[in-house]
This record gives C-alpha cells, sequence and structure tokens, in this order.
C-alpha cells in the first residue's frame, strides 16, 4: 500500500544530493546509463536481467529498445523510470540520479496498459498528475483541454475509460503522460495492445507530438518497423542476460520526414532490414518473439 | 424464509437491471413476471387452503395472513421499530469496526496474521449460541445484546471484503503512483480506496441483510419482548399461526427495506455504474 521510498524523508543514494537540485547544464543529455547490471533475486536464485549496459540518449532524441521477450528492455526503462534500481552501476537522467529525477517530475511515462484509473472521467485522469502535484485546478482545466485537443479526444473528456476503445485509451495515457511537458517520454510498448491499423495511426500521432513538445523519447518495443518507423536510433538487446547487440542509426533519406509515406519507401525497408539482421546477428531468419510485420 | 425471498428478489432485479437497459419491453416484463409469480402463488396456496381443505393450522390462507397483518398493524409496525433499530445499530457498529479493522490489516501485516484467526472464528460463531449468553450477560431489558449479535454479523463481512479491496490495486496503478512520486496518503485516496470502494460496498450490502437476521434470531432467546423475533415465537406458541405469519411478512418487509437502503447508499457513493448503464443503452 505505502512506498518507503516515495517518503520524502528517505535520502537519495550515494551520489545524490545538492548537485543535483541545480538544473542541468545546456547540453546535459537526457539519460545516461553506464555499466548497469540488473539481478532479480528470485525463488529460483539469482536471475541476471541486464548485464553492463551503457547508453546516452540525448536531449530531443527519439530512442526504441526492442528485443525479444524477456531481453531486459522494459526492466531497463523502469530502471531510468526508478521503478526498479540497478544492482550496480549508473542511471542518471537530465545529470542526475534516476530517483531525484522521478522526485522532480523530470519525465512522463506509459505502459503497455493505459493505466487509466476506471472511476475518473477522461479529463480527471489526465488531470492526475498535475492534481498530485498541486497544480492549480483552473490551470489544470486549461491543461487538460489542451492535451485532449492535442490527442484528438476533446469531446470525449466527460467518458469514463471503459467507455473507449482500446486505442483511444493509451491515446488518453500518453495525454496523462505529456501532461506535466516533461523532457522526456518514457513509453513501455504503449501501442503493443493494439491492432495493426489503429497503431500505425498512433505512432504517426505520437510523431508529431513530439515534434510538438521536443521531449526526448525511450520507446520500448517489440516491433522492427515501429522501432524504424519512430525512432533516430534503434537499440538491439539480447536476451538472458539482457545485452545491448548493436545500436542502429536511422538512415531514412535526406528530408527522413516520418509520414505515412515513408513505411513504403525503400529507405525504410532497408532499416528494417538493418534492424532484423541486427537482432539475428546474421541475415534475416525468424527471431522468436520480435515482430517481423 | 426471509432470506430465500430476499435473495430471489434481489437476482430478479439484478438480472432484470441490465436487461431493462436494453429494451422497454424487458423492464416491462422485469415488474410484471415477479408479480405474476407472486400472484400465481398466492393463488394457488389460496386454493390449497380454502377449497383442498389444507388445515388452517398447519397452513394457513394468505387471507387470514393479510386480516391479521391489518389487525395488528400497530403491534407490527412498533416490532419493526425495535428489531430494526437493533438491526441497524449492529450494522453501523459491525461496518465501522469491519472497515476500521480491515484498514489496519491492510497497512501492517501483523494485525493481519492476528486478526484472521479470530474473524474466522467471529465468521463461524452461531447466533444461537452467543444469544443466551449475552442476554444473561446484559440483564434480560437490554437491547445491547441484539445489537452486539448483529453488529458481529455485520462485522465479518465487511472485514473480508474491505481487506480484499485494499489489495486490489493492480502494479501498473501502483508504478504510476510511484512515478508520479505520491505520498502515501494521496495514493490510499486516488488508488486504494477507490478501488476497495466497491468491495466495501458489497460487504455493506452482504452484512445489511445478516443484521437483520441476526438481529430477528436474537429475539428467540430471551431478552425484552416486542421485536418481531420474539413476536413470531409468542404467536407461534400460542398457535396464532396466521398472525406468526403476518409478523413474518413483516421480517421479509424490513429485510428487504435494509437490502434496498444499502443499495441506495452504494448508489449515492458511487453513481458511476447508474451513469453507465444509461449511457450503454442510449448508444
Amino acid at each position: 500500500m505505502t512506498d518507503p521510498t516515495t517518503a520524502p524523508a528517505v535520502a537519495a543514494p550515494a551520489g545524490g544530493g545538492a548537485p543535483d537540485a541545480v538544473a542541468a547544464p545546456p547540453g546535459t543529455p537526457a539519460v545516461e546509463i553506464r555499466g548497469v547490471d540488473k539481478t532479480f533475486d528470485t525463488r529460483s536464485g539469482l536471475v541476471p536481467a541486464l548485464d553492463g549496459i551503457d547508453l546516452t540518449v540525448a536531449e530531443g532524441e527519439f530512442v526504441s529498445l526492442i528485443g525479444p521477450s524477456g531481453c531486459g528492455k522494459s526492466t531497463l526503462m523502469r530502471l531510468i523510470a526508478d521503478l526498479d534500481e540497478p544492482t550496480s552501476g549508473e542511471v542518471r537522467v537530465f545529470g542526475k540520479t534516476a530517483r531525484q529525477a522521478r522526485r522532480d517530475q523530470d519525465y512522463g511515462i506509459a505502459f503497455q496498459q493505459a493505466g487509466l484509473l476506471p472511476w475518473r472521467t477522461v479529463a480527471a485522469n489526465v488531470a492526475l498528475p498535475l492534481e498530485l502535484h498541486g497544480v492549480a485546478s483552473a490551470s489544470r482545466r486549461d491543461r487538460v483541454a489542451e492535451l485532449l485537443e492535442m490527442v484528438g479526444l476533446a469531446d470525449f473528456a466527460d467518458r469514463y475509460p471503459d467507455q473507449l476503445s482500446g486505442g483511444m485509451q493509451q491515446r488518453v495515457a500518453i495525454a496523462r503522460a505529456l501532461a506535466e511537458r516533461p523532457r522526456l517520454l518514457l513509453m513501455d510498448e504503449p501501442f503493443g495492445a493494439l491492432d495493426e491499423m489503429t497503431r500505425e495511426k498512433m505512432q504517426a500521432e505520437l510523431v508529431r507530438i513530439c515534434a510538438e513538445t521536443g521531449a526526448a523519447v525511450v520507446f520500448v518495443t517489440h516491433s522492427i518497423p515501429e522501432a524504424v518507423f519512430l525512432s533516430d536510433r534503434v537499440v538491439v538487446m539480447s536476451p538472458r542476460p539482457g545485452r545491448i547487440q548493436q545500436v542502429v542509426s536511422m538512415q531514412l533519406g535526406a528530408d527522413a520526414s516520418r509520414t505515412e509515406a515513408l513505411r513504403e519507401e525503400r529507405a525504410f525497408f532497408e532499416m528494417v532490414t538493418v534492424v532484423r539482421e541486427a537482432l539475428h546477428g546474421a541475415p534475416a531468419g525468424g527471431a522468436r518473439g520480435v515482430e517481423t510485420r | 424464509m426471509a432470506t430465500a425471498t430476499g435473495t430471489a428478489a434481489i437476482t430478479a432485479a439484478r438480472v432484470g437491471g441490465t436487461a431493462a437497459a436494453r429494451s422497454r419491453r424487458e423492464a416491462v416484463l422485469r415488474v410484471v413476471a415477479p408479480i405474476a409469480v407472486g400472484l400465481i402463488v398466492l393463488g394457488a396456496w389460496q386454493f390449497l387452503v380454502s377449497v383442498v381443505g389444507v388445515s388452517d393450522y398447519l397452513l394457513p390462507s394468505p387471507q387470514s395472513i393479510a386480516e391479521e397483518f391489518v389487525a395488528y398493524w400497530p403491534s407490527i409496525l412498533s416490532a419493526a421499530v425495535i428489531t430494526g433499530t437493533n438491526a441497524f445499530v449492529g450494522l453501523v457498529v459491525g461496518t465501522v469496526l469491519g472497515l476500521a479493522l480491515a484498514a489496519l490489516a491492510a497497512r501492517w501485516r501483523a494485525i493481519d496474521r492476528m486478526s484472521a484467526p479470530v474473524v474466522a472464528a467471529l465468521a463461524v460463531v452461531p447466533i444461537v449460541a452467543l444469544a443466551p449468553v449475552l442476554n444473561s450477560m446484559f440483564g434480560a431489558d437490554s437491547q445491547f445484546g441484539r445489537q452486539a449479535i448483529a453488529a458481529l454479523a455485520s462485522f465479518v463481512p465487511v472485514f473480508l471484503n474491505t481487506l480484499r479491496g485494499f489489495r486490489q490495486t493492480t502494479p501498473v496503478h501502483r508504478d504510476l503512483m510511484k512515478a508520479y512520486a505520491a505520498t502515501s496518503g494521496q495514493v490510499l485516496r486516488t488508488i486504494t480506496l477507490p478501488t476497495a470502494r466497491p468491495f466495501m460496498l458489497t460487504g455493506i450490502r452482504i452484512a445489511s441483510s445478516l443484521a437483520v437476521i441476526s438481529a430477528l434470531v436474537a429475539e428467540y432467546f430471551g431478552g425484552p419482548r416486542g421485536g418481531l423475533g420474539s413476536l413470531i415465537s409468542t404467536s407461534a406458541a400460542s398457535s396464532a399461526y396466521a398472525r406468526a405469519w403476518a409478523y413474518v411478512v413483516a421480517s421479509i418487509a424490513l429485510g428487504l427495506l435494509f437490502y434496498l437502503a444499502t443499495l441506495a447508499l452504494e448508489r449515492l457513493v458511487q453513481p458511476r455504474t447508474t451513469r453507465q448503464r444509461t449511457t450503454e443503452g442510449s448508444t
């Protein structure tokens, strides 16, 4: 019911403290992961989930984590969000410790499940983080209206989550994640449960929203085309223990505008192939747990 | 008897509830069907007694029960008030205790462990065993014993359901709250309590019927006269069967009243359910 780590009295771990309170100088990467290992202590013994992860996400950069099930991509995202703690190594968000960044609400987060509160209206769901952090109700109302407009759900403000389709619920969750104008957005397979058509529509919207907000994004997915379509860089991970196999920079042509047309361009297919091959460590084949559609 | 009829009515109402939203015809059917069943049963009953000639001692006719009901209306009303008050006091006390203890048990595992066997024991305490003991403990002119029994009977379902409700928060909501760096008070208000609310209300609804039944049954085992339970036993003992049945009818009405009151409370605290139904009906 209660989480001791949310209590304000708990001190930040070693390395946190005074310097973190200072605003990060320009050019500080959004996320900096150095030598991170994560081992889960389960009943059947120690299970290594992540091993020697180094990754830097620049400000405003869109980075996808892709890999088969069990490669620790979600775990990595949870470490950035400070929902879990690394066994060793360091995660810094905007130059602060991950915990401090969470306390300061430096990131917005969306999960595979929309995770809306079913007893709250759409508007009240989007308002939730603002409400928790003491934003005055007038400016809260304005911001919610703005966000719902952005995700195209202005007409659904008074509906309840169970009256919406899966895609609409996910859009509400994204609006909620954006509520406090975070400079970093963490997304754990947010479109994983959606059908292909809705998914592509949502991807296009995400691209638009990211362009509008200029936020850096860490996006966990198991769909190669999704990663290619959205990302500046795709981090390919391998399982047991989770390691970064390769980081692929997306080269989608000079203009590289992420429109629906991109999905049919040659460069797009080439990048899909590159990522697929990186996943297998060899020319194409069927990677289990990874969608290649 | 009271429970059987009560439950039947409840099920009919609930099943009908969703159907009613779908079509008007079914809504009419929902009202007409139980009334028709009731009338047929009463008709058959009356037929058995007056035409077939079943002895009035064995089975008083609906007509004679109705006559007794009218004749003894003031006594029935005051008896219902006495039993109803006992049940209500018990229900409120039991609910408050149940909610409070469940909150503590959800918060501290040690309290959960300590209370589990006690609650299990309370759940199986028979009213028959407890009523005479409490009656002699608190004197023959006190309603306290009955209220205590009603409170005990109400406590168990409220406690069990509420505790379960407190454990229903989903991992994604907990993660979200952690990501928002919400304080434990905020987590309680935004996630834990609203998640537990329907469970609490279910507990209270179950408790409401139990409170009436136990307050009534407790009257069979001594203590002050005047309640529905003691009047049923007195009437039956003096072979006034029709009158005993009239009191039974009043008991059923009392039980239903409690049930409907808690249902109304549910609507009040959780208006969402009704709104959802109407919206679904219109689309």
